[in-house]
């Protein structure tokens, strides 16, 4: 099975030399930039989207991820259960009255429109996991500056900041990677112009020409996921525990 | 603990002024969509305009036989896709927590599926579907199964399979490190008490393992039948529903009608079917979850 998961990737390099071309080059690679010329384009606007989708979405989740791990009130386990549920239901059931928010506030073929429901659907996992963090920092660190008169700003900036940031850093990558996956539904739906597209969905229209330049195509797609690709395989420690921790257990 | 910290542990306002941001957030772009998807599906909403027209599009969805036949198609497709993707998952979980070398190097390769951005890795997997410059038509060809280009995509029943197949090379590794850590949390003295009374490797699994990560298997289950209800990604790009509206699921129909023909009314109809299922299976999961925690904190 881990040989079948690999295989495609596998054979998407070998791709360009066993059915295209005899000698061993990274032709396609070259081809590419001309066969799709707005390629260029559509790497810089993934990597647009995704950053502002994860950074918007950290700024929600900063504080309502403190607040879930540090303090109980009424209707806390309701509402983290009702943000797993959230997570159930998928952008493409929501799009119609999506589609027509966004038309009515003149949003779609925007930016705006692939980020704003894109940051909707990563929060609640993002709370999830940041607040697993949060719960790792001992409560008396705070409790003690407390006592020792410091004040609710100067606790978050010198004890919680620091000691949060390796949870920070992974819950930005989780959004970030979250971002780049999920940008192929909204872009087909919500934009329609060549400049905006994000390279999923600028490849996609490339598939439905007549003569599809095969080698081509999986180039261009390999060099636009491997950034995320390298990212990941970095962390994948720390983002498989933290989401089988999510998820399985409280 | 004095009154000062009690204070300092407890201040409600504070805690829901923190969340309110999210909140507001998800009510606007979650919560007001689904109820303005509930209104939407009784009326005849188009780019025009909209009527209301009160059970119409459900009277006419319910009572066609084309989605009738959509519905027993996406139960079957998520059966196969589901139970293919536990079976080979629980395989792989096995495989990857018995101490075996270049373990490490497991973990890496069962990534690509799971970090490859779903849309990316069915262009790939188009290409491999493609019957004349397709890797798999390919061999098929050079060994002698197939005896010309064969499109696995071009007819309803090898694009059915091939869907459920990309859709569990998509979906299994997520099973996989599921499984793996459950595996990893069964108390190793059980499996050291059993080995001493003299219990079989397949013994050991059969009656130790396997009941130890039920409740994960059964969550997985759930879970995973969500996931998979929702794919949308893989058979769009894929098929796009066809051929002849062969791999068309719920989600799939969801869309056409919706945003194909600009057909919201309708669309929003069959969403609230989607919907309903959704919050069947979703309730299942929560209501287990729940269970499972209980169980947790009374030891």
């Amino acid at each position: 099975m881990f040989y079948a998961s690999l295989r495609p990737l596998d054979h998407l390099f070998r791709s360009p030399y066993q059915f295209f071309s005899d000698d061993l080059s990274f032709w396609a690679y070259r081809e590419m930039w001309s066969t799709v010329p707005m390629l260029p384009r559509y790497i810089f606007n993934s990597f647009f989207l995704a950053t502002t989708t994860s950074l918007i979405t950290l700024l929600f989740v900063i504080p309502a991820a403190y607040s879930y791990a540090r303090f109980s009130f009424p209707l806390k386990n309701s509402s983290l259960y009702i943000l797993l549920a959230i997570n159930m239901f998928s952008g493409a059931v929501l799009l119609i009255p999506l589609y027509k928010v966004l038309r009515t506030f003149g949003l779609l073929n925007t930016y705006q429109a692939m980020i704003v429901p894109g940051v909707a659907f990563l929060i609640p996992t993002a709370i999830w996991l940041l607040k697993s963090y949060f719960e790792k920092i001992p409560v008396d660190l705070e409790e003690a500056a407390f006592v020792d008169g410091a004040s609710r700003v100067q606790i978050l900036s010198h004890i919680i900041a620091p000691l949060s940031t390796p949870g920070l850093v992974v819950v930005g990558i989780y959004a970030f990677i979250g971002a780049y996956a999920q940008q192929f539904l909204f872009a087909i739906t919500f934009n329609q112009k060549k400049e905006y597209m994000p390279i999923p969905s600028g490849l996609y229209e490339f598939i439905g020409y007549t003569t599809v330049k095969w080698n081509e195509m999986m180039a261009a797609s390999l060099v636009g996921i491997a950034p995320v690709l390298i990212l990941f395989i970095f962390l994948q420690k720390y983002i498989v525990e933290g989401l089988t921790s999510g998820a399985v257990k409280n | 603990m004095n009154k000062k910290l009690r204070s300092f542990n407890s201040p409600t306002f504070l805690a829901y002024a923190l969340i309110a941001p999210a909140a507001i957030y998800i009510l606007f772009i979650v919560a007001y969509p689904i109820l303005e998807t509930i209104r939407l599906s009784f009326t005849n909403s188009s780019l025009a305009g909209e009527d209301y027209v009160g059970f119409e599009n459900y009277e006419k969805m319910l009572s066609s036989k084309k989605f009738n036949k959509i519905v027993t198609r996406t139960f079957v497709w998520m059966f196969f896709s589901v139970s293919l993707k536990l079976f080979i998952g629980l395989i792989g979980a096995v495989l990857l927590n018995a101490n075996l070398k270049g373990r490490s190097m497991f973990r890496v390769l069962i990534m690509p599926p799971w970090v490859v951005p779903i849309a990316i890795g069915m262009l790939g997997w188009l290409w491999l579907y493609n019957g004349y410059f397709g890797i798999i038509a390919g061999v098929g060809m050079h060994t002698g199964i197939l005896d010309g280009p064969f499109g696995f995509l071009a007819y309803k029943q090898s694009a059915f399979i091939s869907t459920i197949i990309a859709d569990v090379w998509v979906g299994t590794p997520m099973v996989t490190v599921f499984f793996l850590a459950a595996m990893q949390g069964v108390p190793k003295d059980l499996y050291e008490a059993a080995y001493c009374d003299g219990a079989s490797k397949w013994d050991r699994f059969y009656k130790i393992t396997l009941p130890q990560i039920t409740p994960v298997i059964i969550t997985m289950s759930i879970l995973s039948a969500i996931w998979t209800f929702n794919s949308f990604e893989i058979i769009w790009i894929l098929t796009e529903g066809g051929p002849r509206g062969a791999t068309t699921t719920l989600i799939i129909d969801t869309y056409k009608q919706a945003l194909g023909n600009y057909k919201f009314g309708r669309g929003a109809a069959r969403a609230v079917v989607v919907m309903i299922l959704l919050t069947l299976f979703a309730g299942c999961y929560l209501a287990l979850l729940a269970r499972i925690n209980k169980k947790i904190s009374h030891g």
